[in-house]
């Protein structure tokens, strides 16, 4: 018996790279779009040697929470170059005011550890950016990857939290650290840009999501 | 009129168990691809102030039971109606009428830091830990009641149905302290009940939630 395959421009749905055959909001039709995933990939930047990685548009209020997902970044500079954010609050600027916590676990590959608030690391209402995370450049395999969440970036009515983990190497140390805090304005955020403090960016990805 | 329906060999693509039917990337095809694996069960959303804000199996489609292991709650904005209050939650094992007292041991510490600058600490917070207490457990120790201010965050509850062992959750809270301070919260602990747990109730020590919306996700198994 003959076989009547459907293809894909047979739907009566616009075909979309990568998206699902999915019933439409009033399920009296089909459409493209993603099926039981609350994680909504919006933007992956890769560096090279790069100054930094902006995020400069989609941050809105899509989502109420947004996720950045940083892998493998890894610097140029030596050991003094620390893994910072900043975020734009309606200007060109990366400038938006914060209060924020900062606190690390360590352990050395020579067996030394501390659990340390790091006072040195965190904000008082400052403009400058926030460091993530103390950072080495001085092995080539050294790098540092984790995640920043940040919350309602398009509320006009709250403060703006974000939070980070993150795990490092730090001249042959281990570092696990912790930030949070919030941008102390009822504007929008809608950048945020990813530097270290000296050098480029010489390699590494990340990416940011949406969540539904 | 006739129905033509199309059946799951009627696609030009190989049926894989699970999958969907996605275009493929050319979009000039069809593919098998896998749906997420995070997905959302229930967004509350509070339209006016509300003592609290549950998640009960099996009422205004919330689903926590065995089809999940493991379950994500969010926390976006969270205001309360006080200031200087606790915002704090508890569990229930019950199939109907729930009451929220499930015997809980838990940890709390907290990085803070005011802005004022004069205040900068990592510290564990024994008045916010339970040890064999039925009480709600502290999630944000003072969130404020100024009008820019909230507490935002994320909490882990694993295998609520298992019948086997206690159910462990853990959470990550940071927000805006009453003292104009960044404070970022660390709760675990377990419900230490084998009987499953249904029912989330989420509120804050002292009045209302007054604005705030919690989303509620299913990681798949």
């Amino acid at each position: 018996m003959a076989l009547s395959k459907v293809n894909f421009n047979s739907i009566n749905a616009t075909p979309t790279a990568s998206k699902f055959v999915t019933f439409n909001s009033d399920a009296d039709g089909l459409a493209a779009g993603d099926v039981g995933g609350a994680l909504t990939l919006i933007s992956t930047q890769t560096a090279s040697s790069s100054s930094s990685l902006s995020f400069t548009s989609e941050i809105d209020s899509t989502y109420k929470e947004y996720v950045f997902k940083i892998i493998n970044v890894h610097p140029s500079a030596g050991t003094s170059a620390t893994f910072q954010v900043g975020f734009r609050d309606g200007s060109t600027a990366f400038d938006a005011s914060k209060t924020s916590t900062n606190f690390e676990a360590y352990h050395s590959e020579s067996d030394d550890t501390a659990f340390q608030y790091l006072g040195d690391d965190d904000q008082a209402n400052a403009t400058g950016y926030q460091i993530l995370a103390l950072q080495s450049g001085s092995s080539a395999d050294d790098s540092l990857s984790g995640y920043l969440h940040l919350f309602e970036p398009a509320s006009t009515t709250f403060v703006k939290h974000f939070m980070f983990r993150g795990n490092g190497v730090h001249v042959a140390v281990q570092k696990d650290q912790y930030c949070a805090g919030y941008c102390n304005t009822t504007s929008a955020i809608d950048g945020v840009d990813f530097k270290f403090s000296s050098g480029n960016i010489d390699s590494g990805v990340i990416k940011m999501y949406g969540v539904s | 009129m006739a129905l033509t329906k199309y059946n799951f060999n009627s696609f030009d693509v190989t049926p894989v168990a699970s999958r969907g039917l996605a275009f493929d990337a050319d979009a000039d095809g069809f593919t098998t691809a896998t749906p997420g694996a995070m997905t959302l069960i229930k967004t509350n959303t509070l339209s006016s102030a509300a003592t609290s804000i549950s998640f009960v199996n099996g009422t205004s489609d919330v689903v926590l039971d065995g089809t999940y292991n493991t379950y994500l709650f969010k926390f976006i904005n969270i205001h309360p109606e006080n200031d200087d209050v606790f915002f704090e939650f508890n569990g229930s094992d019950d199939t109907s009428s729930h009451s929220y007292d499930i015997t809980k041991t838990t940890t709390l510490f907290a990085a803070e830091h005011n802005e004022g600058d004069s205040v900068a600490q990592l510290a564990y917070s024994a008045g916010d830990d339970l040890a064999q207490a039925t009480g709600y457990q502290r999630l944000f120790n003072g969130v404020g009641n100024d009008n820019d201010g909230s507490c935002v965050g994320e909490l882990f509850l694993f295998s609520p149905a298992n019948t086997t062992f206690v159910k462990h959750f853990i959470a990550r809270i940071p927000g805006h302290r009453h003292s104009s301070a960044a404070h970022d919260s660390y709760v675990a602990g377990y419900f230490n009940t084998t009987a499953a747990i249904t029912a989330l109730d989420f509120k804050m020590s002292g009045g209302d939630i007054d604005a705030g919306t919690i989303k509620m996700y299913g990681l798949a198994k």
